[in-house]
């Protein structure tokens, strides 16, 4: 297992875009390492063999009928828009 | 009876009385309202309240419903169309619901009226309702402290009357602990008995949503309003749902406790520890035979909680992206600006934390490690308890190992936040259904603060769980205490 120093706040932050001041990156860091490090007691136990437990109870091939459902029209979807115009959604430019 | 009476009455005395005409549901509905502007400026357990829709609803409720004009309040994490969800949050602190939950939809075909969302941490995250971004909750008990979290919104109003019962999320523990610090009744079903078709999603192998009630008969009719199998949930399963009601006040003579030895240990209140003896005693004396049994993985539940659920909160809350909905930072450079404003500005810490701690968990190069053993240590828990049910009928212990504390007592630290929630996170990361019932009181701070006895029961075993846990309740007079306000 990984040693808990090894996160680095800033960078992980950005992966998950989260801007954060310099502030909080230096508090989470210290606070991350206190939590990783708690969780450190996870490498000692043996657990080969051990089929992870992705489900709490287990399931699987949860299927229903091809049939069509109604849904949100474009106007209740649109409805919490930041900004919308001729039913789109707007967002900054992405493509130069 | 006045209005304040009418809003004290649970459930199943509330129903009888409509159906024998004594109160009318908009008579129910005004007494609550009122009971709120009186208490909820010292309790703040509402985030948002409509009347309108509400009373239409009363005036046209149909009274032989299994829950036909009662008031239920809900966790404001849960989409009530036309209602904000904001989650607690100031990433959605504009958003309306577009749609109705699944849980809303049940509630309201048995007759229940819905006219409030309550206060919660934000996105579920945390233990104390203090990581709410709107504003904290306080206990009807002491309202110097936490009422706990993170549904300590709906905990509080059904402890101070301000609803007849309510709706909250347990992920964690987040219905359990803060009924224990509320001194209610609270049920995390088992993972999959109810619909999480509309619920804001924290940690989706973990989230289940459950009632706050006043008595456990209250716990059980509202989980026969809303458990059930959903074609829009696919992890919500098929089995039948019986009527959980039906084994209230049967005798829980020879039915066999376990206590689990790895709980046992420091770290426990003093007065929690004597109360949870004395009603381990007491269901002893019930005819219910006690016996030790062993959780050995108890001591990774924590750290095994801690990575899955970041993990999967990191991926559910990558939505949160001011695109759809929500809050949009403004004037962005570009898009990459754009997304990391938007949630850094719209997240509060605790979120951000957690998202940050999720997404390392999950990265390349740290998945195997963490993840993916952490997964694989939460099947040793789910064997630990599928062991102890082969010995036993139900397990006991405290649900919290402390009383409530005071605001701001413990937001420095999160880690030792995480660590009190040792009782409740194994039942979640297991799937087994878990409640907490009132079992006596902390007087050695001063005020009255309540203690809650966490039983824990085989997955879809809540017909059981209930039948002891109203057996306890009945030996007793702790459900009748309220806090003075």
């Amino acid at each position: 297992m990984s040693k808990a120093t090894e996160l680095d706040v800033a960078y992980v932050a950005q992966l998950a875009r989260l801007n954060l001041t310099e502030e909080e990156t230096q508090l989470f860091q210290k606070q991350l390492r206190d939590v990783l490090h708690y969780a450190e007691k996870l490498r000692g136990l043996d657990v080969t063999e051990v089929e992870p437990a992705t489900h709490a109870i287990p399931v699987s091939n949860v299927f229903r009928e091809d049939e069509p459902r109604d849904g949100l029209t474009a106007e209740e979807a649109l409805a919490n828009a930041p900004r919308q115009a001729n039913q789109l959604f707007i967002v900054p430019k992405v493509v130069e | 009876m006045t209005g304040a009476d009418l809003a004290a009455l649970t459930v199943a005395d509330l129903q009888q009385r409509i159906r024998a005409r004594e109160i009318s549901p908009r008579e129910a509905l005004d007494a609550v309202r009122v009971r709120i502007a009186q208490v909820d400026p010292k309790i703040d357990a509402y985030l948002s309240q409509d009347y309108e829709a509400a009373a239409a609803e009363a005036e046209s409720a149909n009274i032989e419903l299994p829950l036909g004009g009662v008031p239920v309040a809900l966790k404001d994490v849960i989409n009530l169309r036309g209602q904000p969800c904001t989650c607690g949050s100031k990433i959605l602190a504009s958003y309306r619901a577009p749609y109705d939950a699944t849980v809303a939809r049940k509630l309201r075909a048995a007759g229940a009226i819905l006219f409030g969302k309550t206060n919660m941490d934000e996105f579920a995250m945390g233990s104390s309702t203090e990581n709410s971004s709107v504003k904290p909750t306080r206990n009807p008990w002491d309202v110097t402290r936490v009422p706990g979290g993170s549904s300590g919104g709906s905990a509080a109003a059904v402890a101070a009357d301000e609803a007849i019962a309510a709706i909250g999320t347990d992920t964690g523990g987040s219905i359990r602990q803060p009924a224990a610090l509320c001194g209610i009744v609270g049920l995390k079903p088992t993972y999959g008995r109810v619909s999480r078709y509309g619920l804001v999603a924290f940690a989706s192998s973990l989230d289940q949503i459950g009632p706050f009630t006043k008595t456990v008969r209250d716990s059980a009719l509202m989980l026969n309003a809303i458990a059930g199998h959903d074609p829009l949930d696919t992890t919500a399963l098929r089995e039948p749902v019986p009527d959980y009601t039906a084994d209230l006040g049967k005798e829980i003579h020879g039915l066999r406790l376990g206590i689990p030895k790895e709980y046992l240990g420091d770290g426990i209140e003093k007065d929690v520890r004597e109360a949870v003896d004395r009603a381990i005693q007491q269901l002893e004396s019930l005819g219910a035979k006690i016996v030790e049994v062993s959780l050995p993985h108890t001591e990774y539940a924590i750290a095994v909680y801690y990575i899955i659920a970041t993990a999967e909160a990191s991926a559910n809350l990558a939505r949160f992206d001011g695109v759809r909905y929500g809050y949009r930072a403004g004037n962005a450079r570009d898009l990459l600006d754009h997304y990391g404003r938007t949630r850094g500005e719209g997240f509060g810490p605790e979120v951000k934390r957690r998202i940050i701690l999720g997404t390392y968990v999950l990265s390349s190069g740290y998945y195997d490690a963490y993840y993916l053993r952490a997964q694989k240590v939460r099947e040793l828990i789910r064997r630990d308890f599928d062991r102890a049910f082969e010995q036993v009928d139900a397990l006991v212990s405290p649900t919290s190992p402390i009383v409530a504390f005071k605001l701001g007592e413990r937001s420095a630290d999160p880690l030792q936040m995480y660590l009190a929630d040792i009782f409740t996170n194994a039942a979640n990361l297991a799937g087994i259904c878990g409640i907490s019932i009132p079992c006596g009181f902390s007087e050695s701070t001063g005020t009255r603060l309540p203690i809650g006895l966490q039983l824990m029961g085989k997955a879809f075993d809540e017909a059981r769980l209930l039948q002891i846990a109203h057996a306890y309740e009945q030996s007793t007079d702790w459900h009748k205490a309220r806090p003075a306000l």
